[in-house]
Order: C-alpha cells, then structure tokens, then sequence
C-alpha cells in the first residue's frame, strides 16, 4: 500500500501538464483553478471562494527551459524561469487567479510581470506582515485578506457563506495536523518515512484537492505502522534554506543515501507554515490573519525581532528533533535563505553544532558532489557523536 | 563660462562642505550626546528622525561611497571571508566589510554606533536581513517599519492607514526611547515644510533636461544632485539653500545654452539623448560615464535618481498632513512600484525628454532593480518604438565590472541608434531624431 500512496504522489509530482488539475476541473464545471507561489498563501481563501488551489513550484530537473531563460538574467534564481516556462508553454491557462506572497523581491517582481503577460488572470500581491506588534500585524493582514476574498469572489462567482469558510478552514486545520503526523513519525523514526516520499507526498498535497491529500496520507500513515523498516545507523541532520525554489528531488536522495536521516526540513513550509489550529469560531479572515501573526514558525521570509532567538533557532531547532547537525541548502542568488545563513550558522556553531552549506538550483542535474559532501558530514557527525561518548 | 563656473562651483561646495559637516559631527556624536539612527534610503524618514533631534546615517550612501573610493572590494572580500554568500546584495557585504574594518565612513571620519535601527521596508526585501545583520553587531534596538508594496500600482487606502498606524505605534515611540524627546508635530511640519520648497527646486532642476541641449545629466550627474536630499539634508536649511543654488546654476546654463559638466568638461554638443534604468556601477563610476559622454550622450532622466522618491510625478511632503505625508512619500519611492509602473515611467521619460534610447543597466545582486528587467526592455521598446540596450555590472563589487564588455555594448547600441537615425533621414529627410 506504501508504494502505492507513494507511486500516486509521484506521478502527480512528475506531470508537468497538471493533469489532475484539469480533471478537476472538467468534474466541476463552472469551477476555477488559483495559483499561489511559496511561500505562504492561506489555501483557505482559494478553497472557501470555490478554487481549487494549486501550488506553483516550478519544473524542476523534468522541465527543459527555452522560453523561461529570455525573462532573466544568469544571476536570478532558477525558479521564476522555469515558473514563466510553464505559463509560457500553456500548461498554467488552467489558472483563473494566481496569488504572489511576499517572498521575496524576485516573487514580488514576478507578480508585475503575470499582470503584463497575462490580462486576464486575477494577479495580487499579498503582504505577509512584518511588524512585531501582533494586533497591528493581524489587523493588516485581515485587511489584506478581505481585499482579495472580495475579488476573489468576482472570478469565481462563488462568495462564501459562514458553513464554506467553517469547512475550507476545518479541511485545512485537518491537513495540517496530517502533515505534523507525517512529520512527527519521521522525526521518530525517519528510517520508517523516507524524507523523498515525505516530499512527494507533500508537492502532490500542493496540487490535487485537500481531501484527496489526506486520504492518501493516511493510507501512507497506515502502511508505515503495517510495515515498519529496519533503522540505520545513519546521522540526524535538520536542513535549512530550501523552503522556496524546490530541491531537485535527487538531492533529497542523495543526502539519505549518503547516510543522513533528514529529521527536520523546510521544503514545501506553506503547508506548516501556521502552527496553531485557525479558530472555526472567529471571524474567519481574522482568525485566519491571528493564526498567522501567532505562528512559531520561524523563516528567513519574516522578519525576526528577537535577535537572541535568531542565534538560538538551530538550536532549538536541532534539539526539537534530535538532529546532530545541520545542512544549509539554499537555491543559489535566493536572497531570504543566503541573507539569513550566516547569522543562523553563528548561532549553530556557537551551540557547538556541526554545519555544512551548499548551494543548489531546481534543475540541479549532478548529485555526486552533495551526495561526498553529506557522505563526510555523516561520517564526521558519527564521529564527533563517539569522541563525545 | 566664467560665471557659470562660479555657480557649480558653489553648489559643489555647498555639497561638499555640508557632507564634510555632518560627518563631522557624526563623528563627535557619542560625545556630544547626539542620538543616532540608521535607516535607508527609500523609505526613509529623515524630517521625522530630524525631529528627535537625531542624525541619520544610511548605510546605502556608505557603501557607494566605498565604492568609488575603490575600498568595497576589500570590505566585500572580509565579508565573504566572514560566510556572507557571493551571490547576495553587495552593499550589505560592503557595509558589514565596513564595520568589520572599524567603521571609517566615506569622509574618512568614524562612524557612530546607532542608537536606533529604524528599519524602513521599503521596495527591497534585503534592507531587512541587512539591519538583522547590524542588529547583530551592535546589539541595538530596532524598529520595523513595514510599506507596503504598490502591488497594484496604487497606494491602497488600508497600506497608508496601516503605515500611519505603524508610525504612531511603533516608529515614534521608538524614536522616543532612543532620543529621550517627546513626539513634537510642530517640528515634524516645519522641516516638511524644508522639504517640500527642496522638493521644488530638485523637480526643477530634473526637469530642466527637457531643454535641447540638456543642462544636466539625468542620471551620472544627478546622483550627485540627490545626494542631499536623499540622505540626511531633506528638511533641512542646509538642503533648501543647496537645491536653491543648484537650480540657479542649472536654469543658468540653461539660459546659457549649455549642457552638463561631465568628465571632460562641458557636453555642450549632444548627439544622444537617454533614459536609464538601474543604479550605477559605483566602483567605475567616472569609467562608465565616459562611456557615455565619449559617443556624446546625455541621460536627460533616470529611475536610479527616484529611489529616494518620485518628486516629478508630483509628490511632496505635506506638513498639514504629517504623518500621511511620510506614508504617501514611502510608499511612492522608486522599487516600491510595481513593474508595469515602473515601465510607464520609463515609457513617459521617453516621450517627455525625447530621447533616442533607453539603457538597462542591470545590477547582479539587486534582485529589486534587476529581476524582470528583461521584460521591461521588452515592453518599452515595445511601446515607444524606441530601442533599449541592455547591460550587466554590479553596485559595488569590481569583480562584476567588465570594461571591454560594456564599452563594446554600448557602442554598438550608439552605432545602431546612429544608423536608425540615418535610415530614418533617408526616408524622411525633416525628421527629427527617433523618438
């Protein structure tokens, strides 16, 4: 049944034409579609305004870029180009809206571009807040919020009564906490929940409806606990850096076959990007805009305004999990994750925890030398673990 | 000739002196008990910092004025050394190689530390890992001040009120704490009040590059033209007296008919005129104007000399609306637009300044200038019927300056502009030179 849940995922992940998108939508005439980009969008807001929401990551190493490289230049990150690729070649004219978080000034640019490119398509630019103070943060946010459920509604036609936004923000409630399960068991026992199918399973939950998502990562829940796995003496590391352009899912690979069981991560973080359950009794955009401001997510995409906690995230973050180390694998030119690294490395080996750093980009196609580089990093955390016992 | 020399002359030292003054007295600022703010550029409050009492220093200026002292490299390379990644904004590392080296600032004087990191978010997401990073070194309070983006290509009624809010919540109270002065609205208006009659003198002066033959450079020169009011002399009387005597000069030699001074001299006779897009490469900042002014090309306006604020589309500080004034002018600052504004302005300086090109410099770690820009050549040539040149450098980091490279480029982009002129002439023998 494993193989099963993690074949569907696959495939789903490997299509680049969004096949189940556009089945969707032939069994849901007069639906729409809504795009978002990471890092963080509410899925809700698409959901509850009839969308189905689509996470748009890029092409990764299965998409062939000519159109994409002639909208940037050498020095911009790999993922806008491949993104433009895909709207390029037609395989997003599924999109009725697509939503641009504050990510970054390349997202944010992005964004103008969609508006010029493609008239007809919903574009907005969405303001995660960055001020400390809650109440002035969640207040802007809510805003934010209303603004684009309102014109969200005139694409779809669909504006949602108090029972659709109580179900959309109960689906998504419950998606998450599926997500932490996934999380929590492989942390436990990562040998039980390879960090490859944990990532497919979570780039097909950015793709087909919520619903189907947490059928399938049950099932998978269900088939670890039916056939659990011999562990391996491998190394615990935490990675950091890869919460926006994908890694190539060989590099994920890569890292565990060198050795190292990935305990902790930020790929695909939209989906555990709020850490607290959004209140079904609250008005839903403020509950909505409360559960953000209220997140212990910490991520280079916001700003932190407790320095003494920036230098204790690995820290924390490593011990949450058990990791012994921790690798920092950001895209090349990904200004949040390389701006942030070096303050988060000083806070790691001030806590006397061993790091490695590495660039990738999405269609990274060579793995050998990540794959030494984690190998010796494993080999060395083993080391330092026994010179320590 | 003589007495318009006289007249840059006293803008020049005007510049000169005031700079030399207020690092001066940055310098004995921690002991003459003056409070001190670092902020930046776009975005920034300098009336309200002005206010407390307080000096700003706008780590940006300090770092381009490495630049062209040719001692960011080095500061890049210590930063490097320090883990900071070769692909990220390299006036972060230039400002951090600074720091690290002692904190000399460009007029060879000590830097203060900040009493106050006012953090002023606006139109670049790096301005907010760059004050986590000073925050780190000097262990100072911070205050966010988060503008939101013109995602739109308006300012949106809830963004101003959230940016007022901001401001009465968590800016001025910070400022309170750092300078130990009470909130005074009065001193708030009266240097609004400075800015707005500096703000005049700026746009007429920008504008004066509507004239044939262009009395200013709209980018190479202007960024000496902003300096003041970009930095710390916006609202002040030292910055209106400068912007006084600057639009003297300029409206001098206009009557005068004569163009900027530029590296060799005076660039009576034009042959082109441009718009620019980007920042400069600050660290061959005279080799790239030469460049220039070699094939006799004016830039008659730029987008670089708006990132302080866009005072010729008309905005200017209002002192009967304090504090909606200081949102209005943030959010309106250059790489606060979105693209498609950011296209029309380029498109609108082509029309009104009639020029015969535009050129893109782009810059490899800037990522809020750069990224799209490849569209907007596109689109401008697309709208005006006007051909663009497209060039890559980097701010402050010499090893992205490739001489041969841009100078190649750059003229056979003249080359082309020339030969499209000739086939137009051919054609049409009154016709005026592309537009």
């Amino acid at each position: 049944m494993r193989a099963a849940v993690v074949d569907w995922a696959r495939e789903i992940y490997e299509d680049l034409d969004f096949t189940t998108v556009q089945r969707w939508l032939d069994d849901h005439p007069g639906a729409k579609a809504g795009g978002y980009l990471p890092v963080y969008v509410p899925r809700e807001v698409l959901h509850a305004c009839g969308f189905l929401p689509v996470g748009i990551h890029g092409g990764g190493d299965r998409l062939e870029i000519i159109r994409g490289d002639a909208f940037y230049q050498s020095y911009i990150c790999h993922l806008p180009r491949s993104i433009i690729e895909l709207a390029q070649s037609g395989r997003l004219n599924m999109l009725s809206a697509v939503l641009f978080p504050s990510t970054c000034d390349v997202i944010r640019n992005l964004s103008g571009m969609w508006k010029l490119l493609y008239p007809d398509v919903y574009v907005r630019y969405i303001e995660v807040p960055q001020v400390p103070d809650p109440t002035s943060a969640a207040g802007f946010f809510e805003s934010e919020l209303r603004h684009v459920v309102s014109d969200l509604i005139n694409v779809s036609g669909h504006a949602p009564d108090a029972a659709d936004w109580r179900r959309s923000i109960a689906l998504y409630n419950e998606m998450r906490a599926v997500v932490r399960d996934l999380y929590t068991l492989r942390q436990q026992r990562p040998w039980d929940v390879p960090s490859e199918e944990l990532y497919l399973l979570l780039r097909a939950a950015e793709i087909v409806p919520v619903e189907e998502f947490m059928t399938q990562a049950r099932r998978y829940l269900a088939a670890v606990e039916a056939d659990p796995r011999r562990p391996r003496d491998n190394s615990r590391v935490v990675i950091v850096g890869a919460f926006c352009e994908p890694p190539p899912l060989g590099l994920i690979k890569s890292i565990e076959r060198a050795g190292c069981y990935i305990v902790n991560d930020d790929f695909v973080l939209g989906t555990r990007f709020l850490t607290s359950e959004v209140s079904l009794t609250d008005d839903p955009l403020h509950a909505l805009a409360n559960a953000l401001v209220h997140t212990e997510l910490r991520t280079s995409v916001l700003y932190e305004g407790d320095s003494l906690r920036k230098r204790r995230l690995m820290k924390e973050q490593t011990e949450a999990s058990g990791a012994e180390g921790v690798i920092f694998a950001a895209p090349s030119f990904c200004d949040p994750a390389l701006l942030d690294q070096p303050m988060l490395r000083r806070g790691a080996e001030a806590a006397g925890l061993p790091c490695i750093a590495f660039k990738y980009s999405e269609n990274s196609g060579q793995f050998q030398q990540f794959r030494e580089q984690a190998g010796t990093f494993a080999d060395s955390l083993k080391l330092w673990s026994a010179g320590a016992a | 000739m003589s007495q318009q020399n006289a007249l840059k002359d006293r803008s020049m030292v005007l510049q000169k002196e005031m700079i030399a003054r207020h690092f001066a007295r940055l310098e004995d600022a921690p002991a003459n008990h003056e409070p001190v703010v670092y902020t930046f550029v776009p975005g920034n409050l300098t009336e309200l910092i002005r206010s407390f009492g307080a000096l700003p220093v706008l780590p940006e200026i300090n770092a381009l004025q490495s630049g062209m002292r040719k001692l960011s490299g080095d500061f890049i390379a210590e930063a490097e050394r320090a883990g900071h990644s070769e692909d990220v904004c390299a006036y972060v590392k230039c400002d951090l190689g600074m720091v690290k080296a002692g904190n000399i600032g460009p007029a060879g004087t000590k830097l203060p530390k900040p009493d106050l990191l006012l953090l002023s978010y606006t139109g670049c997401y790096t301005f907010m890992k760059w004050f986590e990073l000073l925050r780190e070194e000097y262990d100072c309070p911070a205050v966010f001040f988060h503008v939101p983006y013109q995602g739109d290509g308006a300012l949106e009624p809830q963004h101003r009120a959230y940016m007022i809010k901001q401001l009465k919540e968590q800016v001025i109270p910070a400022l309170e704490r750092a300078t130990g002065r009470k909130y005074d609205e009065e001193r708030l208006r009266h240097h609004l009040a400075l800015s707005a009659s500096a703000e005049d003198d700026l746009v007429a002066v920008l504008q004066s590059a509507k004239h044939k033959p262009s009395p200013i450079d709209g980018y190479f020169g202007t960024v000496y033209y902003v300096g003041p009011i970009f930095s710390a002399f916006r609202g002040t009387e030292e910055g209106v007296e400068y912007y006084r005597a600057l639009r003297e000069e300029v409206e001098a030699r206009v009557a005068a008919g004569l163009g900027p001074i530029v590296p060799d001299g005076s660039l009576d006779d034009q042959r082109y005129r441009l718009v620019v897009e980007g920042p400069p490469s600050w660290t061959h900042f005279r080799d790239f104007w030469k460049m220039f002014t070699d094939e006799k090309a004016v830039v008659v306006a730029s987008t670089y000399t708006k990132v302080g604020g866009t005072y010729d589309f008309g905005f200017r500080h209002d002192p009967g609306d304090p504090l909606g004034t200081l949102a209005d002018y943030c959010s309106g600052c250059y790489t606060n637009l979105n693209l498609p504004s950011r296209i029309d302005m380029i498109s609108n300086y082509i029309r009104d300044y009639e020029a015969d090109g535009f050129v893109i410099n782009s810059i490899k770690s800037c990522n809020s200038f750069s990224a799209g820009q490849l569209m907007i050549l596109r689109e401008v040539e697309k709208r005006t019927g006007v051909p663009g040149a497209f060039i890559e450098s980097d701010l402050v980091d010499p090893r992205y300056f490739s001489q041969a490279n841009i100078k190649n480029r750059l003229e056979s982009y003249f080359q082309m502009i020339a030969s499209r002129r000739q086939g137009a002439g051919a054609i049409r023998p009154d016709a005026a030179a592309v537009a």
